[in-house]
């Protein structure tokens, strides 16, 4: 069988963001990177699906610039067998739309029976490229998938769905599929050292997209920070034990829970 | 003519759709536009006549066998199909998991995309300008629409209030849909494990997230919910890693609550949390990221390590308890 796992770079989740002189996105020149939470979610249920199916191979697709080798680097290090680079030098600008096309030009004659995918990314959370890659593919798709009955692996694939307020549910899925994953649902493995040498030895595909415009692209006009909704009373003023102190006496007189 | 999606499950409204009502109506004020109401199913649906009186121009009951139970190909079949039918420039739906799971798709099929998980619009002269939370709640990002349309937009829960849907009286309409090959097959929804702990009904809540580091830092949080008489709860993370049973989870995935205190120890706030608590009285937030968006919604802000606060805390409470 054939896996493909798409992955992305985006800002590191502690990084301090600022904002892009065009106020159209952040300014990622000088902030670390890396790998999409559920991204690395959708690998590992990949590369597990591998282990039980035995012959099988798992190939990596990432869109984005050049630093974005280091995500895929890791993947490779990780157990991924090769891996295609679509490269975009500015994605930021980029539309779902204009994402899932230029993915599905560069792995639809992989002719994959899976394609994961993180259910989210964690920088412009669009929630949608997979499931338009899908649509554009004509395979189906499922999304937020947080297991994989790895045994049923055939022409058909059962998976458990998570649904809201803590409901669930299995669908057996005609293959090929593509399945967005849950970040959480494992316990990610770390990359050996052997993985890290071996990867030096795996073909990493360097595509160059024709993205061409998309009329129905949403826009963005100006990214900025959130408006606060409430006062916020910061108390301590950066002493976490004065601050609790002065919050009890707010529970006292303002809260009275106290 | 704006269409809205009505989730139901065996004919059992999603409350949510009624804040998507509620968007859909406002957004029709702004543009001129009916509102139309669509519900899939496999029969004459019972939901009909309860969505008939609320004021839309018609509610569009979308039949075909297969859609007794929501697949993503029936569902994206169906809604290309009524929209065709019906000219619709715009569609709008609450942000469920349902909706993100099907939306994208039918959106592609017409050449468009899904403007998702909006926390609010504006009307600047006649062009709808959408604000999207992003970068995990960090940053808000206004974002219009682009082509021909039509536009599919949905809007975060708790954006709208489902009260504000306005009533009134509308035709219930029967369309006959085609349904294509159905390329999944579900098995019956389950609840994994019965909600033993009841979270709606907890005066005051102490919540813990990543911040906590480790499983054995939890006894912090259980002492000083111990002298606030409060009930523990946490973040998905926690849960995640097994920390605290899943009953614990505060978030989109666990329980919506509304305390009237809420302490949040370490929890960054990321969206899919703050959807389960942000209607609580009082928001205390202790966190060693004066960043956090949890601080946004925040009455009350401590920037600092909370196993500096939290034994003062416990102290400070002993004392003013008596």
């Amino acid at each position: 069988m054939k896996f493909i796992v798409l992955m992305k770079q985006v800002a590191n989740k502690d990084a301090v963001l600022r904002i892009r002189g065009d106020e159209k996105w952040i300014d990622e020149s000088d902030i670390s990177m890396q790998t999409n939470e559920s991204d690395g979610y959708a690998l590992e249920e990949a590369l597990r699906m591998k282990e039980a199916v035995g012959d099988a191979e798992v190939v990596v697709c990432t869109l984005g610039k050049a630093s974005a080798k280091t995500v895929i680097k890791d993947a490779l290090a990780r157990g991924a067998d090769r891996a295609i680079h679509i490269v975009v030098e500015d994605d930021s600008e980029l539309s779902p739309f204009q994402i899932a096309s230029a993915i599905a030009d560069s792995v639809r004659e992989e002719n994959a029976d899976l394609i994961f995918a993180g259910l989210q990314s964690d920088d412009s959370s669009f929630g949608q490229t997979g499931v338009v890659l899908a649509e554009l593919m004509a395979i189906p798709h499922a999304t937020i998938v947080i297991e994989i009955d790895r045994e049923s692996a055939g022409d058909t694939l059962r998976v458990k769905r998570e649904l809201e307020s803590g409901w669930y549910q299995w669908f057996e899925y005609d293959l090929p599929a593509l399945l967005t994953i849950q970040s959480g649902i494992s316990q990610i493995r770390y990359a050996s050292l052997k993985g890290i040498m071996a990867a030096k030895k795996k073909e990493i595909r360097e595509v160059a997209p024709s993205i061409s415009d998309f009329a129905g692209a949403q826009k963005v006009r100006k990214v900025y920070l959130p408006l606060k909704t409430k006062q916020t009373q910061m108390l301590g003023n950066g002493d976490a034990k004065a601050g609790a102190a002065e919050l009890v006496e707010k529970l006292k007189d303002e809260v009275r829970i106290l | 003519m704006i269409l809205v999606f009505i989730e139901h499950k065996d004919c059992v409204l999603n409350k949510t759709s009624l804040e998507a009502v509620a968007a859909a109506q406002s957004m029709g004020r702004d543009l001129g536009m009916e509102v139309a109401a669509v519900i899939p199913c496999a029969v004459d649906c019972a939901l009909a006549q309860e969505i008939a009186a609320y004021d839309v121009s018609k509610v569009i009951v979308a039949k075909n066998a297969k859609l007794s139970t929501y697949t993503p190909d029936g569902y994206t079949d169906a809604f290309e199909q009524v929209i065709k039918a019906t000219n619709a420039n715009w569609v709008v739906m609450a942000h469920t998991y349902q909706v993100r799971d099907f939306c994208p798709r039918v959106a592609t099929r017409f050449g468009s995309e899904m403007v998702g998980d909006c926390i609010r619009y504006k009307n600047e002269g006649g062009q709808l300008v959408f604000t999207r939370r992003i970068f995990l709640g960090k940053l808000d990002a206004d974002v219009t629409v682009g082509g021909e349309g039509p536009h599919f937009v949905t809007f975060q829960s708790g954006a709208f209030r489902g009260d504000d849907a306005a009533a009134g009286t509308a035709s219930v309409e029967s369309m006959d849909i085609e349904v294509g090959d159905i390329r999944m097959r579900p098995e019956e929804p389950f609840q994994e494990s019965k909600a033993a702990v009841d979270l709606t009904k907890s005066e005051i809540i102490v919540a813990i997230g990543r911040g906590i580091k480790s499983e054995e830092n939890i006894k912090v949080a259980e002492e000083l919910a111990e002298v606030l008489g409060a009930d523990i709860a946490a973040s998905r993370p926690i849960c995640d890693a097994d920390w605290l049973p899943i009953d614990r989870q505060i978030g989109s995935s666990g329980q919506t609550v509304a305390p009237k205190v809420y302490f949040a120890l370490g929890i960054s706030g990321a969206i899919q949390h703050i959807v389960g608590m942000k209607n609580s009285g009082a928001i205390v937030a202790i966190n060693k990221d004066a960043e956090a968006p949890i601080f946004d919604i925040a009455d009350y802000g401590i920037v600092g390590d909370l196993f500096e606060a939290v034994p003062v805390l416990i102290e400070e409470i002993k004392k003013a308890k008596g």
